[in-house]
């Protein structure tokens, strides 16, 4: 049963794993992935040959040590690497669900989780991270759950979706729709893919990932393969021709309609909403041990936003931490190499395993 | 979290050896408390605290690079101001909220301490002493701002705007209804004085530590 009333089932979870699980199964580390990730975190990724979206965070030897903690990610309801989503079979009606798969909220993809993490029989997870929709997941199982959750790292998200982040995303979603590949959603029982529209929705966000500092460091307005601009509507700056890879190598591996869900989950995250209005609520008398992490070059999810949770946190004298990370990458930092947050993540999952008792 | 979970003693991890004035600010504190400290700076009253003594420690600290240093050492510290921050926390959050050096640094000392007193069951405060002989002599002899071992910084370049003696201190107290339930003073080479009077310790302490209630 869903948020929005509807019904899904039975329904297929795909999930990776990293580390072992202990005798007392009490180091296990869930990462939530992020609007377009996947479960494939610290691995090759099967469709595109490159790395692990968080390789720069968990793996031996890093902040998110597989040699000591199991690190489980699971593919989040409605996406489209294994787990059931908009592109799997309605048993309804044997073909692709498309638009009459339900409208998933970030609650049902934490729901989903606890169903596996009940299945795996751990009884309290050891920690729970994730950044941007990930962030919003780690909140949610903190809220919903607080005592299976020893410690939560929400990182680069907010307890809501700002106006500005539904303004972008339905800019996406309207330029996927205007694709007439995308047939009202049903392009796979027609043969087709409105890749041009979902391309123009990720240059869209992947700027917004960004920050105007990282770009112009990046590309400034150098030329791309020539040597003077050629008065026409070719690729001539090197940021629009690194724009139009990013769309079109992105289309290769991700599905449209998952990402009107996802989107969607995300426009529809108001933590403080399904706990009467204050966010407080949603946290009181909590157990977890938090750390929120932010980065101020950020301006999609900014600082402010961590800080109102922080706030909220303070409120109810919850046991929290909270760093904001010197940083001009965007949004994408929590992605990329940045030694001090890992050395501020690494820092807090070790303090929470002394006081976890955690070998 | 479960009382077993945070009272589990452990070995100092450094070696070093606390600052005398957090020490005996350390020895105020019982075992196991719920502590709070404002301004925590990189945290080595806050590891002492949760590390020797099985505190449940949390800190506030200004300085984003004092911040990240302390949750790197797995402190839970948070960014945030004792002037505007500290009205977010419930009443009686804590058994002991601690503001070391802090307080004639803020800009609104009495809410400050109001607050503080607030959040904690009890409260303590250390601060510079305005009164010293020292400060007194080089403002009466030379005739301007007294620079000390406690009050090393040029008066254009200090970031103490509201500095007190412990007469002063001592009336606020007493204007906001609190009890003094001990006093320290420390000389200059930080060795702790047992006070004869207040009048007396404020001739002759550079710092003074106060443990204050409500009441």
């Amino acid at each position: 049963m869903l948020d929005s009333g509807a019904e899904l089932g039975p329904f297929t979870i795909a999930y990776q794993t990293y580390g072992r699980l202990d005798a007392e199964r009490a180091n296990a580390i869930l990462v939530c992935h992020a609007l377009t990730g996947d479960q494939f975190v610290a691995e090759t990724h099967p469709v595109t040959g490159k790395p692990g979206w968080w390789e720069t965070m968990v793996g031996p030897g890093k902040p998110i040590d597989t040699d000591r903690f199991f690190v489980i990610c699971v593919n989040v309801l409605g996406a489209c690497m294994g787990t059931t989503g908009p592109r799997d079979p309605n048993p309804a009606t044997g073909k692709p669900y498309g638009l009459s798969f339900p409208v998933i909220t970030v609650a049902d993809m934490v729901r989903a989780q606890k169903l596996l993490i009940d299945h795996l029989g751990i009884e309290k997870l050891f920690c729970v991270t994730g950044g941007s929709m990930g962030g919003m997941q780690v909140l949610q199982w903190a809220a919903n759950y607080p005592t299976r959750v020893f410690a939560a790292v929400p990182i680069a998200t907010g307890a809501r979706h700002s106006a500005q982040n539904i303004a972008f995303h339905e800019v996406g979603r309207q330029a996927i729709m205007a694709d007439p590949d995308w047939c009202h959603g049903d392009y796979l029982s027609e043969g087709r893919n409105p890749r041009r529209g979902l391309a123009v929705a990720r240059m869209a966000a992947h700027i917004t990932y960004l920050s105007e500092a990282a770009l112009h460091q990046k590309f400034g307005r150098n030329l791309q393969d020539r040597t003077r601009v050629t008065y026409g509507f070719e690729a001539d700056f090197q940021v629009e021709s690194y724009l139009r890879y990013q769309g079109s190598s992105f289309v290769e591996r991700f599905d449209a309609n998952s990402y009107l869900y996802l989107t969607r989950a995300m426009d529809y995250f108001d933590l403080a909403a399904e706990y009467g209005g204050v966010l407080a609520n949603a946290f009181r008398g909590t157990p977890v041990r938090f750390c929120l992490v932010s980065f101020t070059g950020d301006w999609l999810f900014p600082t402010s936003e961590s800080r109102a949770i922080v706030h909220s946190l303070n409120a109810v004298a919850a046991n929290v931490s909270f760093v904001e990370i010197e940083s001009d990458k965007g949004h994408d930092a929590f992605l990329l190499e940045e030694p001090e947050f890992a050395k501020t993540l690494a820092g807090f999952l070790a303090g929470s395993a002394a006081h976890r008792g955690l070998k | 979290m479960s009382a077993a979970e945070i009272l589990k003693p452990r070995a100092r991890r450094s070696g070093a050896p606390l600052r005398r004035d957090l020490a005996l600010i350390a020895e105020m504190i019982p075992p196991g408390a719920r502590v709070l400290d404002v301004g925590c700076g990189d945290g080595a009253l806050l590891e002492y605290l949760v590390h020797e003594l099985g505190a449940d420690g949390r800190g506030i600290e200004l300085s984003q690079a004092g911040v990240n240093a302390c949750v790197a050492r797995g402190l839970s510290v948070i960014q945030g101001d004792a002037d505007t921050d500290l009205k977010d926390y419930p009443s009686d959050a804590f058994d002991v909220a601690v503001l070391s050096q802090t307080l004639q640094a803020t800009r609104a000392p009495r809410k400050v301490l109001e607050e503080l007193v607030r959040i904690g069951r009890r409260a303590i405060v250390s601060f510079p002493n305005f009164g010293h002989w020292r400060v007194r002599w080089r403002l009466f002899h030379g005739g301007r701002m007294p620079n000390t071992p406690s009050l090393p910084d040029d008066w254009y370049a200090t970031p103490n705007i509201h500095l007190c003696t412990i007469l002063d201190f001592e009336d606020l107290a007493a204007e906001l209804g609190l009890t003094i339930e001990r006093a320290l003073v420390l000389d200059s080479r930080g060795r702790a004085k047992a006070l004869g009077s207040m009048r007396l310790a404020n001739w002759f302490g550079e710092q003074c530590i106060m443990l204050l209630r409500r009441g």
